[in-house]
């Protein structure tokens, strides 16, 4: 593209031609005010906030979707603007729930911002805003109506992103909303519950339930024996909370302050990631030497799951039987946790710190209960662990890093890096070859798996066996993979699809904004997390191997099918 | 009134090739095919001056010429037949009285531009213009107008019909685009414009019913005869749709260059019986609002400017004086609120707010910051929305506060002179 | 398949051929499988495009215009006519389902206004006898 050069308030910039004019704006140290932009979705230009003013053109521009052209004389904060944009602020606001004060979004919304930097001094406009009723009929995600700004950005995440369609604008003029289908509760469609909707929200209308107060009673219940895991996105996102940058590594903080706050003991899901590593590398193999289904779907991804069920029921038989590291660990701590430690497992309270909201109803799915009590009791987001640390005033940047509990808070490096796309594969890898060939991986890196890319593929040799592998994030991309298969295109052997774009570490509950730009950030400290593990294979997990002798016996075995694998069932 | 673009509207049966052709039929087209290349017939339509009739007047030679540059195997040419611009009925006269004209229109373009495939869009509350039109298309067909070696050339195209579904907004021709391809009928910001990027993201010229109807009488006649019509600054012709208060309601066709004046008394006979006109709208409900001091003004494109109005699909509605301001303009406010596509924030929020302030205005509750309110708003609207629908909503609240001020003050103080306001303050004035 | 957009089309077909002029429930979802289309789209479609109806209607919809034109001919009084001889409110449809009544932006019949579309035919010029003619027409008519 040539260059133009254009005038923004006064200071000539030399930009591409077709640049917009919100970009050519930053380039002169210039951020004009968004609220429906999102920079990781397509442009939309239908808040008009970024208006600005363009000599010689009738009207004000938006400067999110005007592209500059040669000669362009740009003002973006004379009178006519700033006053434009406060009238059209005012008419968001006049529809807007403003009880800021008990909203889960007070101090981190995007309006809230707009309105203290643009100088919104007084509400003139008549209140229009209704108070709706509150959607909070699942385990996962609540919608609150009178919130809503209509910016639409949830509707691309649901339609665009993850291909769900469970929510989108209905009607017209001032009577248009963003609703479910025939304005049925979100428990009554087909929403995954992946919560990408909640990271785009710029306010408050859609947030994760909150289970925070249970979570403070088991822990004042002192006939409980309180557990806590958390998933391994957790510790390179939860920073984000408290003014760290994003990537930065924090697991010995949330250790310490879990333990400070009276949990009994502090597990790592990244444990039972490595023991999902033995079970559902050993169904591939078992899968790829008895003429089982193929491809082999991951099942960890609990959106992801919900997804097939409602969507490609026909492919369940494809997906792995293990059950996520979550389940698997829940079923562990109220049996063999329980069993060694004597305590009646009824007794035992489970705790999950997911950066995911599909996980909350994952635990309360029926097929849960393998432990004879429900596996996992409470799931906590990323962004209420955050709330809780604030809420007990405890400054968690300033606690001296603790280690996870034994038995089940040691892992390797394999299963930290479940935490973002290519993970479960990449591990996966590394322990099928050394099974199979039963010689050493030199090089364990598989970094074609790696990255923010919708769907990626390898092929890995095996020993005498090629094995196709192929990644996908983001459930649009699962769609097109699970199309190939569907029409029998595909000639992958293992497939791993996360739901979430960018994988766990983009999950629905993690901090906000969880931008590509921050996504990529957690994911580089994933890998680093990795490749500071003293060991990095899960079949090197020496307590994984501890809990084959003294419990499971071996992969796939009885006890394994108990407690650790599981069915779907079609929910179309 | 003249009898140019309309020659046949009413004379022939609608579906007969035979009467069509003996009143001039397919000359145009012939004449396009056989002997200019589709550059000859861009520049021809360029310099008959023609700009489009559906609302926005763009020079309809240029629009053809952005689609003809781009270089694409796909194109499109959509007829924007969703007339839907409250007191505007010209487009059915066509549609109904001479259907083959119209679609004569699209071929030629469709030669012009290199489109392949073409749509007529026709809003859904036409549905027996649309049965003319399907019927048309297959006789049409059937004579190898249309199809596969159009006329014998080296040239296929088709035409599809597709039916709106009420909405207003799809009259707009990014919003008509989105319904076309089966979405709700919410505006695209632009740039792109549909020539670079329209249906399917393809080049897509979208060209108004009356404008199409000019083609095949501009190719014909060719474009220096065709400008001795109208003025220098507005060639052609103009089906103007006359409605309210005058003697005879209908579409007239008329030379550019005539005045608001001469048409409601000369074409139309005048006001009707014991009325005095107050205002007309002109362009229908997204026009201006002008009062009787300004009816010698002539519908010309230059003339409008000055005003800095626009003519609009050249809907006329004579006003009278038992009419008043604040609540025909809250009932123009309405429409706008239920048209709106909800898509931006100055168009699905200004205008119900509008409304009631509106409100307080015919109920006699209304203040000095109201009004400022009001102005506010509309200016809002008019300047950043989305889309041509939010832009002209507020054109008739703009126009009476600037030529009927006082009839806005006079609610304020707690009087409505017509005594159509209940006031709960104060006294109507003629109660 | 029936491609994704003809979407509107098929909405439009399938309420024309129901008796009371809506695209019920069921229907949505039949035609958001059969086009592919997610149901929360069909829905969005259906309610965004005032002809069409997820509610059940008359088996004779009155849409009254109510834009400028017929406005100012009185198109307010033509409501509460109808409002009075069919004994609903405007929305509202009557109890043996032969009638709804609705608003509707302008319908091209300006140089008859006051007019409504009924169906597929309108009627202008409308006063009090003749929406009394009309309704009693209407009613024997669909016996």
């Amino acid at each position: 593209m040539p260059k133009v050069e254009i005038n923004i308030d006064g200071v000539n910039v030399l930009v591409e031609e077709g640049t917009s004019i919100l970009e050519a704006a930053k380039m002169v140290n210039v951020r004009i005010p968004t609220l429906c932009y999102h920079p990781d979705q397509a442009v939309k230009g239908s808040c008009r906030v970024c208006v600005v003013e363009v000599e010689n053109q009738r009207n004000l521009v938006a400067a999110c979707c005007t592209p500059v052209s040669k000669g362009m004389k740009i003002k973006t904060r004379s009178k006519k603007v700033r006053e434009a944009r406060r009238t059209i602020l005012n008419l968001i606001l006049a529809d807007h729930n403003q009880e800021c004060l008990a909203c889960v979004r007070n101090g981190n919304c995007e309006l809230q911002n707009l309105c203290m930097e643009l100088n919104i001094r007084d509400t003139k406009l008549e209140k229009i805003n209704k108070s709706l009723p509150i959607d909070n009929s699942n385990p996962s995600i609540v919608r609150d109506e009178s919130k809503c700004i209509k910016c639409g950005r949830c509707i691309t995440a649901c339609h665009e992103v993850q291909g769900v369609g469970a929510i989108y604008n209905i009607n017209r003029g001032s009577e248009m909303k963003i609703s479910t289908p025939l304005n049925r509760k979100l428990s009554e469609v087909a929403c995954v519950y992946c919560g990408q909707c909640i990271n785009v929200c710029p306010v408050g209308a859609i947030y994760e339930k909150n289970d925070i107060d249970k979570v403070w009673d088991a822990l004042e219940d002192g006939r409980k024996h309180v557990v806590v895991q958390i998933a391994p996105a957790i510790r390179v996102s939860l920073g984000e909370e408290f003014e760290q940058d994003p990537g930065s590594i924090v697991t010995g903080n949330i250790v310490a302050f879990l333990k400070r706050i009276g949990f009994n003991k502090v597990f790592d899901t990244n444990f039972t990631a490595d023991l999902t590593i033995i079970e559902e590398g050993h169904e591939l193999l078992h899968r790829l030497n008895n003429g089982g289904k193929l491809p082999m779907f991951t099942s960890c991804s609990p959106g992801w799951v919900r997804y097939i069920e409602y969507f490609y029921p026909e492919l369940l038989d494809n997906v792995s039987s293990c059950k996520s590291p979550q389940q698997m660990f829940g079923a562990l701590a109220k049996s063999y946790y329980a069993e060694k430690e004597g305590l009646d497992p009824k007794d035992v309270v489970v705790v999950s710190i997911m950066p995911c909201t599909a996980k909350k109803a994952e635990a309360v799915r029926k097929e849960m209960n393998d432990s004879g009590y429900q596996d996992v009791d409470i799931v906590l987001t990323t962004r209420e662990l955050g709330r809780m640390i604030k809420e007990s005033r405890i400054q968690i940047n300033e606690l001296e890093e603790e280690n996870f509990d034994d038995p089940l808070g040691i892992s390797t490096g394999a299963a930290a890096i479940f935490g973002a796309t290519g993970g479960v594969m990449e591990a996966a890898l590394r322990t099928v070859y050394e099974v199979v060939t039963k010689e050493t991986l030199e090089n364990i890196d598989f970094k074609d798996l790696r990255g923010l890319a919708g769907s990626k593929e390898a092929t890995v040799n095996v020993g005498d066996l090629e094995v196709n592998v192929a990644v996908a994030n983001g459930l649009e991309n699962a769609r097109k993979i699970l199309d190939l298969v569907k029409e029998g295109k595909a000639n992958y052997h293992f497939i791993e699809i996360m739901c979430c774009p960018g994988g766990c570490i983009g999950g629905g509950g993690q901090p906000i904004p969880g931008t590509n730009e921050v996504k990529e950030k957690r994911i580089e400290a994933i890998y680093n997390v990795d490749t500071l593990s003293e060991l990095r294979k899960s079949h090197e997990n020496p307590v994984v191997n501890i809990l084959y002798e003294e419990f499971l016996k071996e992969p796939l075995g009885e006890k394994s099918h108990k407690l650790l694998h599981t069915h779907y069932h079609s929910r179309s | 009134m003249v009898n140019l673009i309309s020659r046949a509207c009413g004379k022939i049966s609608p579906l007969s090739i035979k009467e069509y052709k003996n009143n001039g039929g397919f000359k145009g087209l012939e004449k396009a095919l056989f002997n200019m290349t589709p550059k000859e017939v861009i520049d021809e339509v360029t310099k008959s001056s023609l700009r489009g009739r559906g609302g926005a007047a763009f020079p309809t030679g240029l629009k053809w010429k952005f689609v003809a540059m781009e270089e694409k195997d796909e194109k499109y040419i959509i007829c924007n037949a969703d007339e839907g611009e409250p007191g505007t009925f010209k487009d059915k006269i066509l549609l109904d009285g001479c259907p083959f004209q119209v679609i004569e229109g699209m071929i030629i373009g469709a030669y012009a531009i290199g489109a392949t495939k073409g749509y007529i869009y026709i809003r859904g509350e036409y549905p027996k213009s649309k049965e003319i039109l399907v019927k048309a298309l297959n006789i049409l067909r059937e004579e190898g107008i249309l199809g596969n070696n159009i006329i014998g050339q080296n040239f296929s195209f088709d035409i599809e019909v597709r039916s709106g579904a009420g909405a207003y907004v799809c009259g707009e021709e990014t919003a008509l685009i989105e319904s076309i391809e089966g979405n709700p009928g919410r505006s695209r910001f632009k740039p792109p414009y549909p020539p670079n990027k329209g249906l399917w993201g393809k080049p897509t010229l979208v060209n108004n019913v009356e404008t199409l109807a000019n083609i095949p009488i501009i190719m014909e006649l060719g474009a220096d005869e065709y400008k001795n019509y109208g003025t220098d600054s507005s060639a052609g012709t103009k089906l103007i749709s006359v409605s309210g208060s005058v003697v005879n309601k209908g579409v007239y066709e008329i030379e550019f260059g005539t005045s608001l004046k001469e048409i409601i008394y000369d074409v139309c006979g005048g006001i009707e019986e014991n009325k005095k006109i107050k205002f007309v709208q002109l362009g229908g409900s997204s026009g201006a609002c002008l009062p009787e001091e300004l009816l010698d003004t002539k519908l010309d494109f230059d003339e409008l400017s000055k005003l800095n109005i626009g003519l609009g699909s050249g809907a006329i509605l004579v006003v009278d004086d038992s009419i008043c301001i604040p609540d025909f303009v809250k009932n123009t406010t309405k429409f706008f609120d239920h048209e709106s596509c909800g898509k931006c924030t100055p168009c699905r929020e200004g205008n119900r707010h509008i409304i009631k302030i509106l409100n307080k205005f015919t109920e006699g509750e209304a203040t000095e910051r109201d009004l400022e309110l009001i102005k506010e708003i509309s200016n809002v609207m008019k300047e950043a929305s989305l889309c041509g629908l939010g832009q002209a909503a507020p054109t008739a609240l703009i126009t009476t506060i600037k030529y009927f001020k006082e009839e806005y003050e006079d609610h304020i103080n707690g009087s409505c002179e017509v005594g159509k306001c209940k006031m709960k303050k104060g006294v109507a004035a003629n109660a | 398949m029936i491609g994704k957009d003809k979407l509107i089309e098929t909405l439009i077909n399938v309420q024309k051929n129901s008796k009371g002029h809506y695209i019920s429930e069921d229907k949505l979802e039949e035609i958001s499988k059969e086009l592919g289309v997610s149901l929360s789209k069909v829905h969005g479609v259906a309610s965004f495009y005032s002809m069409l109806s997820t509610k059940e209607r008359g088996e004779y919809v009155v849409q009254i215009c109510n834009s400028g034109p017929c406005y100012i001919q009185g198109a307010n009084n033509i409501a509460t006519i109808f409002e009075e001889e069919l004994g609903i409110k405007m929305g509202e449809v009557t109890e043996d389902k032969k009638f709804s009544l609705e608003f509707t932006s302008c319908i091209g019949a300006c140089d008859i206004a006051p007019a409504v579309k009924i169906n597929n035919e309108v009627y202008g010029g409308l006063n009090k006898e003749k929406i009394r003619e009309l309704v009693e027409m209407l009613r024997k008519e669909g016996n």
